[in-house]
């Protein structure tokens, strides 16, 4: 990304942005979310649910884009994204890096 | 209610009992026929395909009486009144959603002209060997209900009578004719509309969230709902608790099964149609059924010449078995006489109640024609000594 | 919440709490019954969502859309969808199917099941219902062998592979789904796998529209089973060798995409074809037969 020049606009685009919402219980622990996710928002925890899987968490909540690709692919029904504010995509690599340090 | 005028035709008709059998369907009102040729039952599904499209009704020959009978239970749930038609080899090809029926308490009708078996057997000639396949077909525990007609006119009659039946307890009735009864050429005289009762399905109008497809407190039959209706209802194969959902234990089993099972053997009384002649007194009685007891008649005539005392008992209603009124009569005769085109099927129901009351003497038929009244006759003598 | 680093995750995100909140198909799923039987990266699920997700792009009534399945691992499909869903018996989804569809023309009917459900058991019924264009959408869910009874070999296993009824490797011929549907009549057929799943969706959501007998055939992971005999890993692993192997060709002739042994996949829309449908041809012919003395079918008149 550092060789790219920051368009001027910047500040004015908007992408689309999800809030993604985790049923802990529900997951199998399949890691379809993990691996599809294109934003790499999830990752798998370390703890266990109640059924003994590994479950996804949020790494990087602001890199969401609502494609809702996880919610789909999911085969337990226990992971999905709910439309948010549009963000400006500076604000989400702010969040990223810092997630990344 | 009453019939449908539109599927009712009234007047005096000459036809065989197969015409006859369609008549009576689409005078009950029954819109929906899925089969599979199969002599010699095909001309009930013949008259269907030529009448429906008057009537407004749906046919379509399957591919096979599997999917004959699995078809018949989607149209139901899609609210028609339906049967399918066959005869020995389709039956038994039919006994597997024949269990599916059951189980989801499927109102419909199933005929089954029979002829000589098993396997392919006498394909053209008559036979009453299936009947125990009536009763014990499909795997598992459960209770129908069988008629068996013995004229033309009664393949009419009963036809409308075995669908009131089954609305009524929400259960599959087989219709068990044989090849003499489809075949014999007789009177037919169809009444008018406003003559003929009809048992309508009862559907549930209430709340949505609060239906439930099955009841199993022993205290009556669940409405249906017709698929499309919006009540989102889930209908398996699987043992299933009063919401249709699958349950997968023993308790669920027995409430299940239990209700299957009871809600015939427990009203047996309610189901039964059965005639008798002189039976109070006689020493002898005759139980059969079909074509059978149009045979034994001749006997009994012959035997009362002689000066016996002869009572006939005809099953139209098979199973659910009479068995009350069996137990009543073994301690009063000397004997029971079960002429059968079969080995040896009715007979051991009769035996069973008799419990060794009264004699039970069988006249077997392999099948292929009628019995010889001859040797009902004989049987009848040995009965009274 | 903290993720496997430890990290505490930073997050200035207005974010709505979990509980408030419903899943987008909650109303399509009867909740009360999950979890689901499947297992964990079993691919039925995953249709499942592609089949809710098509359904809502499609737009129909989902009053007036039926959900019938068989029996297998595939066959519970139909008893987790809050639409009137039945379970019939082994092989005869279809033709149940087709009883409730011309009992109830208003109904849109989905037969979802399994490979062995469909093409070896109620194999008869499928290609007569093609033949026909009954109206009906067909998905199968292809995991190349019977899960539900352990992994016996089926009509689809390819060869070489192994199952508890082929334990030294599948010796037959398997059955190129796409290829029989659209030799048999159907009207609409793609093929896809469970990676692919907003294709499935919306292929789904356009065959649910198309009256005619449509077939997507959908090729799904059987971890348990399939990928542990054939030592092919879990579902994930199965879902990055769709990713792999999988190439997507609308143009191709059904016949030369045959699934060989974790070869490669042909995976797309095959056929978009328009014909009346069996109940169209029998009411239009019979009319034109019969004239005005024709009457119609349009539903049991209980009245």
């Amino acid at each position: 990304m550092a060789y790219w020049r920051v368009p001027l606009d910047i500040k004015k685009v908007e992408v689309p942005h999800g809030n993604v919402h985790i049923d802990k219980e529900q997951c199998k622990g399949c890691k379809f979310c993990v691996e599809y996710c294109p934003r790499d928002v999830l990752e798998m925890s370390a703890e266990f649910n109640r059924k003994g899987y590994h479950y996804p968490v949020v790494l990087k909540q602001g890199a969401c884009v609502n494609c809702n690709l996880c919610e789909m692919i999911c085969p337990d029904f226990s992971i999905f994204v709910m439309e948010g504010k549009p963000r400006n995509p500076e604000a989400d690599e702010i969040i990223d890096r810092k997630d990344n340090q | 209610m009453k019939a449908d005028p539109i599927g009712v035709a009234t007047g005096s008709h000459y036809i065989d009992g197969d015409h006859a059998c369609a008549e009576g369907a689409i005078a009950a009102g029954c819109r929906f026929l899925a089969g599979y040729p199969i002599t010699p039952s095909t001309e009930v599904a013949e008259r269907v395909a030529e009448r429906f499209p008057f009537v407004g009704g749906q046919f379509i020959q399957m591919e096979d009486e599997l999917a004959s009978m699995a078809a018949v239970s989607g149209a139901v749930w899609g609210g028609a009144k339906s049967m399918t038609v066959t005869s020995g080899p389709g039956f038994s090809l039919m006994m597997e959603n024949l269990g599916l029926a059951t189980m989801m308490e499927v109102p419909c009708v199933l005929v089954n002209v029979q002829r000589g078996g098993p396997s392919t057997g006498l394909p053209t000639l008559t036979g009453q060997a299936d009947m125990m396949q009536a009763r014990w077909g499909s795997h598992g525990d459960y209770e129908l209900i069988s008629i068996c007609p013995n004229s033309p006119q009664e393949c009419f009659d009963l036809t409308i009578e075995a669908f009131n039946l089954s609305e009524k307890w929400r259960v599959p009735v087989m219709f068990m004719m044989d090849e003499c009864v489809g075949h014999m050429i007789e009177k037919v005289v169809i009444p008018e509309a406003d003559k003929i009762e009809i048992t309508p399905r009862e559907f549930y109008k209430g709340d949505k969230e609060k239906y439930r497809p099955f009841r199993f407190d022993g205290k009556g039959i669940a409405p249906m709902v017709k698929a499309g209706d919006g009540y989102f209802i889930h209908i398996t194969g699987l043992t299933h608790d009063e919401r249709g959902y699958p349950v997968i234990n023993e308790q669920a089993q027995d409430k299940n099964v239990r209700h299957l099972v009871d809600k015939i053997l427990k009203n047996e009384d309610k189901i039964r149609i059965i005639e008798e002649d002189q039976i109070d007194g006689a020493d002898v009685v005759v139980v059969s059924y079909g074509i059978t007891s149009r045979v034994a008649l001749k006997a009994v005539e012959l035997a009362r010449k002689k000066g016996i005392k002869v009572g006939i008992m005809r099953l139209i209603t098979v199973w659910p078995f009479p068995e009350s009124r069996i137990r009543e009569l073994a301690p009063k005769v000397k004997a029971f006489v079960v002429p059968e085109i079969n080995l040896g099927q009715i007979c051991l129901e009769v035996e069973r109640c008799a419990q060794g009351k009264a004699k039970t003497t069988l006249v077997s038929h392999a099948g292929g024609w009628v019995h010889d009244p001859a040797d009902i006759l004989k049987a009848i003598e040995e009965g009274v000594k | 919440m903290s993720n496997s680093k430890g990290q505490i995750l930073s997050n200035k995100l207005e974010i709505p709490k979990s509980d408030e909140l419903k899943h987008p198909m909650e109303g399509y799923l009867r909740e009360e019954r999950f979890p689901h039987i499947w297992c964990s990266t079993c691919g039925i699920g995953t249709v499942l969502t592609g089949f809710i997700t098509g359904l809502q792009k499609s737009g129909l009534d989902r009053e007036k859309v039926a959900v019938v399945s068989g029996i297998g691992c595939s066959g519970r499909a139909a008893g987790y969808l809050r639409l009137d869903s039945f379970h019939s018996t082994h092989g005869r989804a279809i033709p149940f199917a087709t009883g409730l569809a011309l009992g109830n023309p208003e109904l849109k009917v989905v037969v979802i099941s399994g490979d062995g459900d469909i093409a070896a058991i109620g194999g008869n019924h499928f290609i007569h219902a093609a033949r026909r264009n009954m109206n009906l959408t067909v998905i199968c869910i292809n995991n190349f062998n019977y899960a539900m009874t352990g992994g016996q070999a089926g009509p689809t296993t390819p060869e070489e592979a192994n199952a508890s009824t082929a334990p030294f490797g599948c010796y037959e011929y398997p059955f190129n789904l796409p290829f029989l549907a659209e030799s048999s009549g159907a009207i609409y057929v793609a093929r896809w796998t469970s990676l692919h799943i907003r294709r499935v969706s919306n292929s789904i959501s356009e065959a649910l529209l198309k009256p005619g007998f449509s077939f997507i055939e959908v090729i799904a992971p059987c971890p348990t089973l399939y990928a542990r005999r054939n030592r092919l890993g879990s579902g994930l692993d199965l879902m990055k060798f769709y990713h792999d192997s999988a190439i997507i060709d609308h143009n191709a002739d059904t016949r030369d995409i045959d699934i060989g042994y974790q070869d490669r996949i042909t995976i797309g829309k095959f056929v978009d074809k328009d014909k009346p449908t069996f109940l169209e041809n029998k009411d239009n012919f019979l009319k034109k037969k019969l004239g005005d003395k024709f009457i119609q079918y349009t539903g049991q008149n209980w009245e």
